[in-house]
C-alpha cells in the first residue's frame, strides 16, 4: 500500500494529546492513527493513562491539550456536536454498565429510539438483530441483574453497536470477568475484528491481542514508549522496560505470548 | 341508635363536602409535590455551583419552617406584596413546598444509590446529560425513592387538615362546624379520625401495588 491510501484509509487520529489530574500528569503527549477495520491493543501497567486516553477520544474526559479527529473532522472542541461523535464511537466499559432497570433489549433499543429517533417497531427489531450477532437473542427480556458477567458484557457489546459505530473502544473489557467468562467475550470481540470493525482495545490477554491485534501499543507514564505488531513487540521488543512488563504477563497468565495463536 | 342516626343523617353529609375538598387538596397536591421534589434533587445532584446552592437553601428553609407558618406567610403575608391567593391555592402551594423539599431528599439519596457509571455509558451512546438523567437516572431514582415518598404522600393527607387555619373548609373543617354546632365534639372526630385513616390506608395500599408493579428483578438485592 502507498502512504497516501493509508492517509486516506485513516478513520481515527489522536493528536499529541495531554491531560493532568491535579499535579500527576495522566498523558503526555499521546498520537496515534488508526485505519478503517485495524485493531489496536493497548497494553501497560496500571496508572498509565491508558483508559484515560480512551476516554479521551470520546471526550467523556476532556484532554487539556490535543486533537481528535474522526473521519477528518475534529472531535475534539466540537461543542454539541459531540453527541453525534460519541455515537459513531462505540464504548465498552469494564464494569459493563448496563442499566439496570431496562431489560437487555430495553438497554440495547433506548439510545436507538432517544438519540437516532428511530421508531420503535425498528429499534426493536435492530436490537434483537445486535443482541443475536453477540449470542445474546435468548435473554431479550432478562435484566442486567439476571445476567452473568460475560453475559452483561456481551449486551454492552451490542448496546455499542447498535448505534452503528465506525470505531469501538474497549477499557479493559474483560477485567471485572471471572476467568471462565473471559472467553465467551474475547470469542465476540475476535469476530468483530475479523469482520472488518475498527477497534481499540485495552487488555493484558495476550491471546486476544496475538491473533487478532494489528499493532500492539505498549504505554507507560502517559506516553507510548513501544509500538509495532505482536510478533515484533513480543518477539523483539526494544525497550528492557517492555520486555519485564511481558514478561509478568507471562508469568501471570502463562506462554499466552506465543505469536499467532 | 341516636348516635348512629345522627352520624347517618347529619354528619357524614356535612363532612362528605370537606371530604371532597380534602381529596382535591392531596390529587393537586401529590404531583406537583413529586415534581418539585425531583426538580430540586435533580438541580441539587447534577446543577452547577448557584444552582446546587439554590436548592439546598430551598429545602433548608421548607423543611425548617413549620408549614402552618408557611400557610400563613402564604395566606396572610403575600397579599402585603399584592399577591392574593385563595385559601386553596394558597394551601396547595404550601402543601407543594413543603413536600417537594422532603421528597427532594429521598430522590437526591435514590439519585446517589444508583449504580455509578451508568450516566457515562449513556453518555457514551450520545445522550446529552439531560437526556441521560431523565431516561436513566430518574427512573431507577424515583423507584428507589418510593418508600420515601410514599411516607410523604401519607403526611401529606394528613397535614392537609391545616387548610382549615386558612379558612378552606376541608374535612377538619366541616368536622369543626358540625361539633361546634351539635357540642358532639368526641363523636364527630372519631367520625373524622376514622376517614383520615381509612384514606391513608387506600393511599398505602395503592402505593404498595404501584411499588410491586414497577419491580424489576433481582434489583433490590443488588445495592
Amino acid at each position: 500500500m502507498t502512504t497516501l491510501t493509508q492517509q486516506e484509509d485513516v478513520i481515527l487520529r489522536v493528536e499529541n494529546i495531554h491531560k493532568s489530574y491535579g499535579n500527576v500528569e495522566v498523558l503526555k503527549g499521546v498520537s496515534f492513527s488508526v485505519r478503517k477495520g485495524e485493531t489496536k491493543v493497548f497494553i501497560g501497567p496500571s496508572g498509565t493513562g491508558k483508559s484515560t486516553l480512551l476516554r479521551c477520544i470520546n471526550q467523556l474526559t476532556i484532554p487539556d491539550k490535543g486533537q481528535i479527529w474522526l473521519h477528518g473532522e475534529e472531535v475534539t472542541h466540537s461543542k454539541k456536536n459531540i453527541n453525534f461523535f460519541r455515537q459513531k464511537m462505540g464504548m465498552v466499559f469494564q464494569n459493563f454498565y448496563l442499566f439496570d432497570h431496562l431489560t437487555a433489549l430495553r438497554n440495547v433499543e433506548i439510545a436507538l429510539i432517544k438519540v437516532k429517533g428511530m421508531k420503535k417497531d425498528a429499534a426493536r427489531d435492530k436490537a434483537m438483530e445486535e443482541l443475536s450477532r453477540v449470542g445474546m437473542d435468548s435473554f431479550a427480556q432478562h435484566y442486567p441483574s439476571q445476567l452473568s458477567g460475560g453475559q452483561a458484557q456481551r449486551v454492552s457489546i451490542a448496546r455499542a453497536l447498535a448505534m452503528d459505530p465506525d470505531v469501538m473502544l474497549f477499557d479493559e473489557p474483560t477485567s471485572a470477568l471471572d476467568p471462565e467468562l473471559i472467553g465467551e467475550v474475547l470469542e465476540v470481540m475476535k469476530d468483530l475484528a475479523r469482520g472488518g470493525m475498527t477497534m481499540l482495545v485495552v487488555t493484558h490477554e495476550m491471546g486476544f491481542a496475538c491473533s487478532v491485534a494489528n499493532e500492539i501499543m505498549f504505554m507507560e507514564e502517559g506516553t507510548i514508549l513501544e509500538s509495532g505488531s505482536p510478533e515484533k513487540l513480543l518477539n523483539a521488543p526494544q525497550y528492557e522496560r517492555t520486555r519485564q512488563f511481558l514478561r509478568k504477563l507471562t508469568d501471570l497468565y502463562g506462554e499466552l505470548g506465543k505469536v499467532n495463536g | 341508635m341516636d348516635d348512629l342516626l345522627f352520624i347517618q343523617k347529619d354528619v357524614l353529609p356535612a363532612l362528605l363536602e370537606g371530604l371532597i375538598v380534602s381529596i382535591k387538596l392531596i390529587i393537586w397536591s401529590i404531583p406537583f409535590g413529586l415534581v418539585t421534589g425531583t426538580l430540586i434533587a435533580v438541580g441539587r445532584v447534577y446543577g452547577n455551583k448557584s444552582i446546587s446552592f439554590f436548592c439546598k437553601l430551598y429545602v433548608i428553609f421548607f423543611k425548617g419552617t413549620p408549614l402552618l407558618i408557611l400557610l400563613f406567610m402564604l395566606y396572610f403575608g403575600l397579599p402585603s406584596m399584592g399577591i392574593s391567593l385563595s385559601p386553596f391555592a394558597a394551601s396547595v402551594l404550601g402543601f407543594v413546598l413543603c413536600n417537594g423539599a422532603y421528597n427532594s431528599e429521598y430522590i437526591r439519596g435514590a439519585i446517589q444509590s444508583v449504580k455509578g457509571g451508568q450516566l457515562i455509558a449513556a453518555q457514551a451512546l450520545g445522550m446529552t446529560r439531560a437526556q441521560a438523567v431523565w431516561n436513566i437516572i430518574l427512573p431507577q431514582a424515583l423507584r428507589r425513592a418510593i418508600p420515601g415518598c410514599s411516607n410523604e404522600m401519607i403526611y401529606l393527607i394528613k397535614y392537609s387538615s391545616l387548610a382549615y387555619m386558612l379558612t378552606c373548609i376541608e374535612l377538619t373543617g366541616a368536622g369543626k362546624i358540625i361539633a361546634g354546632r351539635s357540642f358532639r365534639y368526641t363523636l364527630v372526630f372519631s367520625v373524622v379520625g376514622i376517614i383520615y385513616l381509612f384514606m391513608v390506608t387506600l393511599a398505602s395500599w395503592l402505593l404498595s401495588i404501584l411499588e410491586k408493579k414497577l419491580y424489576i428483578p433481582g434489583w433490590s438485592q443488588e445495592s
